[in-house]
């Protein structure tokens, strides 16, 4: 099955989130904020509800890849580490972790990933229909400024 | 209160109870009970799902022409049904009782192109580790990395299936999540003629694997004959939509609800009245409501939808290979498979070859290009959609006011549905392999993968860090939790 061709950006943030789902927007947000800032051309982002295994695909011929996601129980304001391949145990076909995807990238192109690193942005609140909560709102800037300094 | 056994026990209060949870990464949105005796006997097994509960809510208010787009944040995993079912349900209230041939074809292409990613993903990912390695394997194996090292051009034909899928939807959307293609009364973009190459281009590739997938399926049952005839299996009434003609349809069609011995209950019943048929009952112990046929009334009523469904209830799948494929499931092990739970791989299979013989057929079908995109007609002050989603019957119910706002929405999804059959399922399964036993991580993953065979949806669409564990408790009568095991984590 062929890919799309053409050269890819080196750097790939793949955010992550539902911007109807309360907290779970932050992820979109950011990402949102990339893309009105003026992306550098070394760099792609792509937003998803939610991982999943075809997400390996988007990782070819990247230098790194920046998984950005809402977490709960993480520590706030947000948690930025490095992601290395892990496998999920899944129960439900409706969510992927960072490190479940790069486990796919590994396996199916027998390569080890790119350098990865996961912002993890704590979220407070979760309801459909229901905007980002104060909180997080707050996590949000915090995580904005750590993000610009990646690039 | 219910009769069915094991729903209710006699003294709940003397029992230990066991929790498995989450079952998605949202807390509380899917977990199992099991309440044991001082013998670890089963009492009682219910199934927990919180879902949908806000969905109704959400709509209300929004302007018709909003919702096909709002409805695909309900649901991160299979958008392209919600989005398809709202728009059918709103063709009717701008008066498009008739789509063009472009738009129809074009929402069809987005159709099967949403049922061959989300089974392909459900099959290759989530549920052939169990199926390859067994119920009781390593956990570390029984997870697409487990596959990839065994089998390692099946995981890589998964991801690419679901690939092709996802480019499909996106072609025809117009984006690959939140897309906008479909609206009340037709499309907003047919494909263009490179667009349809790009896709034509792999399509034979994709039906051959898709093939391959439905024998592996088939070997799956030669390999364990017994274990696939019984396991979790019962005999369930039956809903689906299905053609005029009694084929199978997964875009459109008539309601048809069957007896477990496949004697008519109703056929070709035009779903704008749904509710003359279908009731929903609300059980105190859980979130989710439990659909049923109002002819047998709410203790008999219950049935079940999805591919197992589809596959055995309607007369012919109308694309060859799909169909040899169905005979050969009817026929298998004297029909036992078709009647088995874990028979919902090999139809869910059989449906991923149909949707790509489908797609191939509408990519060499000219009015893809067409230009004619939009119909109307006479508003109307009501609109009811249905389209079998993935998971089975997927119904919309709108009524829009004069400002042009959502009065009211109504939604059954596929889950809904089967509430009831799968709680029949892990009783089932609770009865046969958790009765007088110790408990184990390999017993236990039992009751997952009678869930895992419906893939029911678990309030989807949020999947925050920190959600993934699978929690096991083991709670004693006064609600002190003895025993914990924590797993997959992250």
């Amino acid at each position: 099955v062929s890919e799309p061709a053409g050269p890819r950006a080196p750097v790939l943030v793949l955010a992550v989130g539902n911007p109807s789902r309360g907290d779970d927007a932050l992820g979109p947000e950011l990402a949102a904020r990339l893309e009105a800032a003026a992306l550098p051309e070394c760099l792609e982002v792509i937003v998803e509800f939610q991982l999943q295994v075809e997400n390996a695909l988007d990782l070819v011929d990247r230098e790194r890849v920046i998984f950005v996601d809402a977490g709960t129980g993480t520590p706030a304001p947000f948690e930025l580490r490095k992601a290395a391949p892990t496998p999920d145990f899944l129960h439900t076909s409706h969510a992927l972790s960072p490190e479940a995807v790069l486990a796919t990238y590994a396996r199916i192109t027998g390569e080890p990933p790119p350098e990865s690193w996961v912002l993890c942005v704590r979220g407070e609140a979760f309801e459909l229909g229901e905007g980002l909560s104060e909180a997080a709102s707050r996590h949000l800037e915090a995580a904005w400024q750590q993000l610009k300094r990646l690039f | 209160m219910s009769t069915m056994p094991l729903e209710s026990a006699a003294h709940p209060e003397q029992l230990r109870r066991v929790v498995i949870e989450p079952l998605s990464r949202v807390e509380g949105h899917g977990k199992v009970t099991l309440l044991m005796d001082e013998d670890d006997h089963v009492q009682q097994a219910r199934l927990h799902i919180v879902e949908f509960r806000a969905f109704e809510k959400f709509i209300q208010g929004r302007p018709y022409w909003e919702v096909p787009v709002m409805v695909q944040r309900l649901c991160g995993i299979c958008p392209v049904s919600h989005h398809l079912a709202a728009c059918k349900a709103l063709d009717q209230v701008v008066g498009a009782t008739q789509l063009t041939p472009t738009a129809e074809k074009i929402r069809r292409l987005m159709h099967y192109g949403q049922i061959l990613q989300s089974h392909a993903l459900h099959f290759f990912h989530l549920s052939s580790p169990d199926l390859l390695f067994g119920f009781d394997s390593d956990v570390a194996k029984r997870n697409i990395v487990g596959v990839a090292a065994a089998y390692p051009d099946v995981a890589k034909q998964g991801v690419l299936l679901r690939k092709y899928g996802q480019e499909v939807i996106r072609h025809t959307a117009g984006k690959r999540i939140h897309g906008t293609g479909s609206v009340p009364g037709g499309v907003n973009k047919s494909l263009t003629a490179a667009e349809r190459d790009e896709l034509q281009k792999d399509i034979y590739q994709i039906i051959a694997w898709s093939r391959d997938a439905v024998r592996l399926v088939r070997q799956l049952f030669e390999q364990d004959l017994e274990t696939y005839r019984s396991f979790g299996t019962f005999e369930a009434r039956t809903l689906s939509l299905v053609r005029a003609d009694g084929a199978m349809d997964l875009y459109h069609g008539g309601l048809r609800a069957q007896h477990a011995d496949g004697t008519t209950i109703f056929d070709h019943v035009d779903y704008g009245h749904y509710w003359e048929q279908i009731s929903e009952e609300v059980k105190a112990w859980s979130y989710m409501k439990f659909p049923y046929l109002r002819a047998l009334g709410h203790e008999d009523g219950w049935y079940r939808v999805g591919p197992l469904t589809r596959v055995t209830r309607c007369d012919f799948i109308p694309t060859p290979l799909a169909d040899r494929e169905r005979r050969e499931f009817l026929a298998f092990d004297d029909g036992r498979a078709a009647r088995s739970t874990l028979g919902f791989h090999w139809a869910r299979m059989i449906e991923m070859l149909h949707s790509a013989e489908a797609i191939k057929d509408l990519l060499h079908d000219a009015d893809l290009l067409g230009h004619d995109l939009m119909a109307s007609g006479p508003r109307q002050a009501r609109g009811v959609g249905v389209i079998e989603a993935p998971r089975g019957t997927l119904i919309h119910h709108y009524r829009v006011d004069e400002n042009d706002q959502v009065a009211r929405a109504n939604l059954i999804v596929s889950t809904t549905h089967n509430n009831h059959a799968m709680n029949i399922a892990i009783r089932e399964v609770a009865r046969k392999y958790l009765d007088g036993r110790k408990l184990t991580e390999g017993l236990l993953n039992h009751i997952e993968v009678a869930v895992r065979a419906f893939d029911p949806c678990l309030s989807c669409a949020t999947h925050a860090m920190g959600k993934m564990p699978l929690d096991v408790q083991l709670v004693d009568a006064e609600g002190v939790v003895i025993d914990s095991l924590v797993r997959g984590s992250k």
